[in-house]
């Protein structure tokens, strides 16, 4: 074994030019794959966690059907209480209920329909982002209080300012009119005008009261770091709530199906992109691996005369390609890693990056991301294609008679 | 001398046939680098396209015309008068193939059950017609008949919502020109169905008639949408409108719709970028294969040099063989990538991917398309850059020295 290495070490520096070339195409393209396929994930991961930072939270525990057909009627009885029992059954802390309604918003002068969002006031900030971004005021402040927040957007379009006072009209969950008049104590700016316009939140037991909820509640939002284990947290919750008839718990993808498939078909599309790379580059290299075979003919021919067998040459061959390809994928794999590196602490921004990520809640760069799945997938995908196309000449060995062989030149 | 040339190009094509395998496998390469660029070209352009077109018709237009302030503040004070002259001689440029005037304001819709908010749109049922996809996409019911039709137009994922059905009534609320609250009863006489739940749950049509009466505003209307013959003339025509009417707020597509600009111009550079990327993959090999090409013939270059020729004959030639191979190459290239389009017919089907498609505005079919500037800008990218990397090889073959050249095995 330890001569077949050396032999193919000293045979792939017959023709450094050569060998150097093809070196630089496998290691140009497992750099670009790492860099992509970095890039790709790191902002899927951008992506996801800015939808559930910023209002849905990573799981959702819902009435059955209420996610595809949001109706007032198709809630959850004694919401805060299954909150509670959330926290004390899981050991999260991160959990807040809500309560969802539609009202014609108005102030003195204009009228708007916007969702009504009944939430926690102290647990909410722990799931959602939004009442972090209260520019003006403060937060709810209790979960009875007479108060309101909304975004900005929603109070220039209704002309009012903090302290003023807006009417809720809307139906309440039995059908009949639900009203209430709430003073302004916070204006929320997220920096994307339709998510600012599309709601305003009140705290859950006034909208319990005003809806004619009696206790009910649409959703309980859970919050994790951690994304990656989001069907274990689903395990643990579902553990937690015991039997639940009627009840489910949505992860992140469920709740926002549409997301995730733009994610799939993206990612399916990225590595339609990635295998049609790397074929380019196998057919590149694959002529240099036939022609260091054929040139070789008659040396072939005095090894197998000599008593070689086939597949002891066949094996050279391999090993030839193998360490070819693993020399460059080595050296592509530290050039990948370290221009990811540099791209994870200092960011990627593209023109209209900012006006892109201000639509869609993002932030303005992108971060490659750094998991062993990112950077080994690509090259992966290099060795096992080059290692089919040296098969072929590997292949070819075994059709040669050693007295043709060695007559070639 | 014209003869030589054909003679060099004879030699050049027998060249490259000395050995076919080799040939052949970097074709493969070529080819399928090809069939990458064009194929994915054609995917993004399909893509760019019809986002594009599903905007235009998504009541865009190619230009808008509203009174100041309305697009911040889209309210019923902020109104034109469509029978001021100036607005009249201006619509009349030979660009400008259609224009609809629409009031649009938001609202809210009823059922016995439910309720919800959406865009009140009042339509001129005859300009809309060639306008938007409002009339096209009524798929139970009908369309409006005249300007006084008394009937309203839902989307049918709306009428899921609210629980009712065609031939039904349902309730329209909206602030009036007085600032109070408008309530009518309209019959629901049509039922749009566009794929697209977004579009379908967010907008109420009636007539443009009804809406002005029922909301006092005479002949006033929110906004005039502008369709040209074609989409460069916007920049043209916009200057011609904003000049005519000072008074006015007039806005082209790419304003009121940055997200669709911002696709256009990313996938247009993204695709650029994955010519340049395709390429370098396959570059490498174009040039491994000739060099060894070259230095397989040493000797003969040797002796074509010391029976006379002059060393650019033989550069030439040798550039001659690239520019050949490559020229098959994408030949095959484009007949294959034709092919390909040709046989995905209307376009390939990512209904799998629905919901992710309409977050990018996407149908749930999309088409190949094939643009002529796509094609030279991929085969250039392919003819020049390759022609420039093979003058290596063919100066390595120009430079070497006769004597040497001959006396070696």
């Amino acid at each position: 074994m330890d001569t077949t290495l050396r032999l193919a070490w000293r045979n792939l520096w017959r023709n450094p030019r050569r060998t150097l070339l093809t070196m630089c195409a496998i290691g140009f393209g497992a750099v670009l794959l790492i860099f992509s396929i970095g890039l790709q994930l790191g902002q899927y991961d951008m992506m996801i966690g800015s939808n559930v930072r910023i209002y849905q939270g990573l799981l959702q525990i819902q009435r059955d059907g209420y996610r595809a057909d949001p109706k007032m009627r198709t809630s959850i009885p004694d919401i805060l209480n299954l909150a509670q029992k959330v926290r004390l059954g899981t050991g999260f802390q991160q959990v807040s209920a809500r309560a969802n309604g539609f009202a014609l918003v108005s102030s003195a002068k204009r009228t708007y329909a916007t969702a009504v969002i009944g939430v926690e006031a102290a647990n909410e900030p722990r799931v959602s982002t939004l009442p972090g971004l209260v520019k003006q005021g403060h937060y709810l402040s209790s979960n009875h209080a007479n108060e309101v927040v909304i975004g900005a957007a929603l109070a220039k379009n209704l002309q009012v300012s903090l302290g003023d006072e807006l009417t809720l009209l809307g139906a309440a969950r039995d059908g009949a009119v639900a009203a209430a008049v709430l003073p302004i104590t916070g204006i929320f700016e997220s920096g994307n005008a339709d998510l600012d316009r599309s709601m305003v939140q009140i705290p859950i037991e006034t909208f319990q009261e005003t809806f004619g909820m009696e206790g009910h509640g649409h959703s309980v939002v859970i919050f994790e770091e951690d994304f990656k284990k989001v069907t274990q947290y689903q395990q643990r919750i579902e553990q937690a709530l015991g039997p639940h008839p009627g009840l489910v718990v949505l992860t992140w993808d469920q709740l926002q199906p549409g997301l995730k498939e733009m994610i799939d078909l993206d990612y399916s599309a990225g590595w339609f992109m990635y295998v049609v790379l790397v074929a380019i580059i196998t057919f590149s290299i694959l002529n240099t691996f036939l022609m260091s075979v054929l040139e070789r003919t008659r040396e072939f021919g005095i090894m197998l005369a000599l008593g070689y067998k086939p597949f002891n040459i066949g094996r050279l061959v391999m090993l030839e390609a193998l360490i070819l390809t693993l020399f460059a994928l080595m050296i592509g794999i530290a050039l990948g890693v370290a221009v990811n590196t540099y791209f994870y602490y200092h960011g990627l921004t593209f023109e209209g990056m900012e006006e892109m990520a201000k639509l869609y809640n993002l932030p303005a760069y992108i971060k490659p991301q750094m998991s062993i799945k990112a950077v080994l997938s690509g090259p992966a995908l290099i060795l096992i294609f080059t290692l089919l196309a040296a098969l072929y000449p590997a292949m070819r060995i075994r059709l040669l008679s050693p007295v043709e062989a060695m007559r070639k030149i | 001398m014209k003869q030589g040339y054909t003679l060099i190009f004879a030699l050049a094509w027998r060249n490259l046939w000395r050995n076919p395998r080799r040939t052949i496998v970097i074709l493969f390469a070529i080819v399928l680098g090809a069939w990458a660029m064009i194929v994915m070209a054609a995917y993004s352009r399909g893509m760019s396209q019809q986002v594009f077109n599903n905007a235009i018709d998504n009541l865009l237009g190619h230009i808008q015309i509203h009174a100041p302030g309305y697009l911040e503040d889209p309210v019923i004070d902020r109104v034109l008068d469509t029978q001021q002259p100036a607005l009249k001689t201006a619509l009349l440029a030979p660009e400008i193939q259609h224009t609809a005037a629409r009031v649009r304001v938001p609202a809210v819709v009823a059922s016995e059950r439910d309720s919800q908010g959406v865009t009140l749109l009042g339509i001129d049922p005859a300009a809309e017609a060639d306008m938007s996809f409002i009339r096209k996409s009524v798929t139970l019911g009908k369309y409006f008949e005249g300007n006084q039709d008394g009937g309203i137009i839902l989307g049918k994922k709306l009428v899921e919502r609210l629980e009712t059905s065609l031939g039904r009534r349902v309730v329209l609320m909206t602030q009036n020109s007085q600032n109070k609250i408008a309530d009518r009863g309209f019959r629901i006489v049509g039922i749009f169905d566009t794929m697209i739940d977004a579009q379908e749950t967010s907008y109420a049509f009636i007539t443009l008639g009804t809406a002005q009466q029922m909301l006092d505003l005479g002949t006033n209307v929110s906004e005039i949408a502008v369709k040209l013959s074609h989409a460069d003339h916007t920049d043209k025509i916009l200057g011609g409108l904003r000049a005519g009417l000072p008074g006015l707020d007039v806005k082209p597509w790419y304003t009121l719709d940055a997200l669709t600009k911002l696709f256009q111009d990313t996938w247009e550079g993204s695709a650029f970028v994955w010519y340049l990327i395709v390429f370098l993959a396959m570059g490498f090999g174009i040039v491994n294969t000739i060099l060894m090409a070259v230095f397989e013939r040493t000797r003969e270059f040797g002796l074509f040099q010391a029976l006379g020729l002059k060393p650019n004959f033989i550069l030439l030639q040798v550039w001659l063989e690239s520019l050949l191979l490559l020229t098959t190459g994408l030949a095959i290239g484009n007949l294959v990538s034709w092919l390909t389009v040709l046989a995905t017919g209307d376009g390939i089907d990512v209904s799998a991917f629905s919901q992710g498609m309409e977050m990018v505005k996407l149908s749930k079919i999309i088409p190949f398309v094939l643009t002529t500037d796509d094609l030279v800008v991929a085969n250039a990218v392919v003819l020049i850059l390759g022609l420039l990397t093979c003058l290596y090889p063919a100066w390595r073959a120009a430079r070497l020295v006769p004597a040497h050249a001959i006396t070696r095995v």
